[in-house]
């Protein structure tokens, strides 16, 4: 078991240089460099920068530098002192802006999950135990249609009943009077009554396949003698579900963390920009639009890293699970 | 269930029957995949020539008809005596006397029929030849029919949803072809070859499902220079799009290749000299094809919601290229849907074309395989 742990960890080393690397570049992807930009959001204000000013900012960023040292200078920066560099538009470090916001991303990224699996595992076993009744049927046609509405959509749809037909604004992650406040129960509490409608939205979106996966699970191991026998000896139904088809079929619901994650994480990040959560989704296509690279990249690599810490904890749950995997 | 299939027709015709003859009779008894063959199938013809199916210009604004509600077509008229025929009121404007917010009302006095195969609009079809016959169109040229509805600019939802069909379902095509090209060539060097290219490409493949495509998405869309124009645009988005999407089919290629490695008739087509190449075309791929048909069908739909998203958000295609998308981005405030909550219709049509091509993709996939089970 340890073996395989030691393995699986080691194993996420080359995965996150390709990550921080693949980051880099998209960093560098637009033309020019963010002193162009500078120079151009200055010019835009009637002001002008001379040209030793801009040499001397090229110089203190390393912007003349081949790309590989300055891929190893940022890493450095990231890696020794947690600096991401500056954000331009922002005027401050980027470490100062970017924590708060990936922390909040990752409570919602939990939190879908386990909405997901909670709406998920009990139709998945309520469709494959009553297979081809109208609830099955019923459940099916939601799962499919959960499927084909983009999220973003469901997210305006939802914002429309709610503003039109009951007046509210289900913006935002927090009331406005806690926006700003330092961490308190108070503020807990109100994230609570905000986050359910993000969070819906995303399990909507997610928990289709799950379902088909729960069901087709259940649907192998239900006509299998083990379960025969458990029927004679007189359990009851319920207790003979859960106690030994289901966990069996649990198990490849645990692998699909890994897959799960990252579709939740982008459909998260779609959402949040639609109901402008505080989360890193918004900032980063702000980031993007305004071509603040360096803001722009710490935000893709954290989120790329969180997926992949995502899938190292699923491989390692499975392995926990399944005596199988880890002998492999 | 296939063997079902099989033995409902003649049992003989079975056994003569080839691979697709097969698949066909599976994928038959699949009612709801049929139905979404056929929408599919509709969809595609109207995204062909959807100058024919528009009804108004989708690029004419309109000043007096800005968020003009959609019109509702009559079919019969019992006004005056009876009569059968496809007619509407055209919108009255009128003004609140308060707010002096524009009100539209029917002009239920007035009557202007529908035509079809009318005259309409110049468009050109597939860029071969112009024409300006329309499915449908209104018989009075100055009162425009809007079925649904109008936009900030007074300009016809409806023909620009089907306008829009062009762009948005052939992305996903073009698209999922990219990917299945990257996939092929990929996923097949690593299931045929095995061994230390397999374990490479396999956690290379790994790796790019892991990440949370939309932000790489986005920060690749941000990269492309804004002033590109619409056919560059296009031609990007579907190779950032394709450049997440071809890992997904290379796994499928790959699984399907290392079973088939071991099977009997390829071995034996290697002890008769067979070359690699036409190992792999003329002996392998055929008897994989239609599970590739399967993964590329439930790929496409995928695709379309990747650029309707990144377009919604605005950083895949821009106006004026019409896609859903785009179209969608006119419904991003809170404030224009409240008005004019038919500017929603884009998004109808993209849940109706994924919801299509997914229930077509799955029916396709449990037909695949007419020789197992």
């Amino acid at each position: 078991m340890l073996k395989f742990i030691g393995k699986r960890l080691l194993w996420m080393i080359p995965s996150l240089f390709a990550v921080s690397f693949l980051a880099f570049v998209l960093i560098q992807l637009p033309p020019g460099d963010y002193v162009t930009t500078y120079i151009a959001t200055l010019a835009a204000s009637n002001e002008v920068v001379d040209q030793n000013t801009a040499t001397q900012l090229r110089e203190r960023f390393g912007l003349d530098d081949p790309l590989l040292v300055q891929y190893g200078k940022w890493m450095w920066g990231i890696l020794s002192s947690g600096d991401f560099g500056i954000s331009f538009e922002w005027q401050q470090p980027v470490s100062g802006l970017i924590w708060e916001r990936m922390a909040l991303t990752l409570v919602l990224a939990i939190a879908s999950l386990l909405a997901t699996w909670a709406i998920a595992l009990p139709i998945g076993v309520y469709s494959a135990v009553k297979k081809y009744s109208i609830g099955d049927y019923a459940f099916t046609a939601f799962s499919f249609f959960g499927l084909s509405v983009p999220s973003f959509l469901l997210a305006l749809v939802l914002m429309y009943v709610a503003a039109v037909e009951f007046g509210a604004d289900v913006g935002g992650l927090f009331s406005q009077e806690y926006e700003t406040a330092p961490w308190s129960i108070a503020k807990m509490v109100d994230l609570m009554t905000h986050i359910w409608l993000p969070v819906t939205i995303l399990a909507v979106s997610s928990t289709a396949s799950l379902i088909r996966v729960m069901r087709a699970n259940m649907l192998d191991e239900l006509p299998k003698p083990y379960v025969t026998t458990a029927r004679a000896k007189g359990l009851s139904e319920f207790r003979l579900l859960t106690k030994y088809p289901m966990r069996i079929a649990l198990n490849p619901f645990i692998s699909t963390i890994a897959w799960l994650l990252p579709n939740l994480i982008s459909g998260s990040v779609v959402v949040a920009i639609v109901l402008n959560l505080p989360t890193a989704a918004p900032l980063l296509l702000q980031a993007l639009m305004a071509q603040d690279m360096y803001l722009a990249g710490a935000f893709v690599l954290l989120i790329c890293a969180l997926t992949l810490i995502g899938s190292l904890i699923s491989d390692i749950l499975l392995a926990m699970v399944d005596p199988r995997i880890r002998l492999e | 269930m296939v063997d079902a299939a099989i033995t409902n027709i003649q049992p003989d015709r079975a056994a003569v029957a080839s691979q697709w003859q097969l698949i066909w009779w599976a994928f038959k008894r699949h009612k709801l995949a049929m139905i979404s063959l056929w929408i599919t199938v509709a969809m595609y013809i109207v995204a062909l020539v959807p100058g024919f199916f528009a009804i108004n210009d989708p690029v004419a604004q309109n000043a007096r008809a800005t968020f003009s509600p959609p019109q509702r077509i009559h079919l019969f008229d019992t006004s005056n005596g009876f009569s059968i025929g496809p007619y509407f009121h055209p919108m009255k404007l009128t003004r609140d006397p308060q707010t002096l917010a524009a009100i539209f009302v029917e002009d239920t006095t007035k009557k202007v029929p529908i035509q079809f195969f009318g005259r309409g609009y110049e468009y050109s079809v597939l860029g071969l030849f112009n024409s300006n016959v329309h499915l449908l169109a209104s018989s009075d040229p100055s009162r425009p029919l809007f079925l649904f509805g109008a936009d900030r600019l007074g300009r016809d939802v409806y023909s620009r949803v089907v306008q829009g069909a062009q762009i948005s379902l052939s992305i996903g095509l073009v698209g999922v072809f990219i990917s299945l090209m990257l996939g092929i060539i990929l996923g097949g060097i690593s299931g045929y070859y095995g061994g230390r290219i397999d374990f490479f490409m396999q956690r290379v493949i790994d790796f790019v499902l892991s990440l949370p495509t939309i932000p790489i998405w986005l920060a690749m869309a941000a990269a492309l220079p804004q002033g590109w124009p619409a056919t560059m645009q296009y031609m990007m988005i579907t190779i950032i799009l394709s450049l997440t999407g071809w890992a997904q089919l290379a796994r499928v290629v790959r699984g399907r290749f290392l079973s088939l490695r071991t099977e009997e008739f390829v071995a034996a087509a290697r002890l008769d000299g067979v070359s690699e190449g036409r190992i792999i075309f003329r002996h392998m791929l055929p008897s994989f094809s239609s599970h590739i048909i399967a993964s590329v069908t439930l790929a496409v739909p995928a695709m379309i919601l990747a650029e309707t998203s990144l377009s919604f958000l605005g950083l895949g295609l821009q106006p004026p290229t019409i896609s859903w998308g785009v179209l969608l981005r006119e419904a991003q405030n809170i404030r224009s849907i409240a008005t004019a909550p038919w500017l929603f219709m884009p998004g109808a049509a993209v849940v109706v074309a994924v919801m299509a091509l997914n229930l077509l993709g799955d029916g396709l996939r449990d037909a695949a395989d007419p020789y197992n089970k």
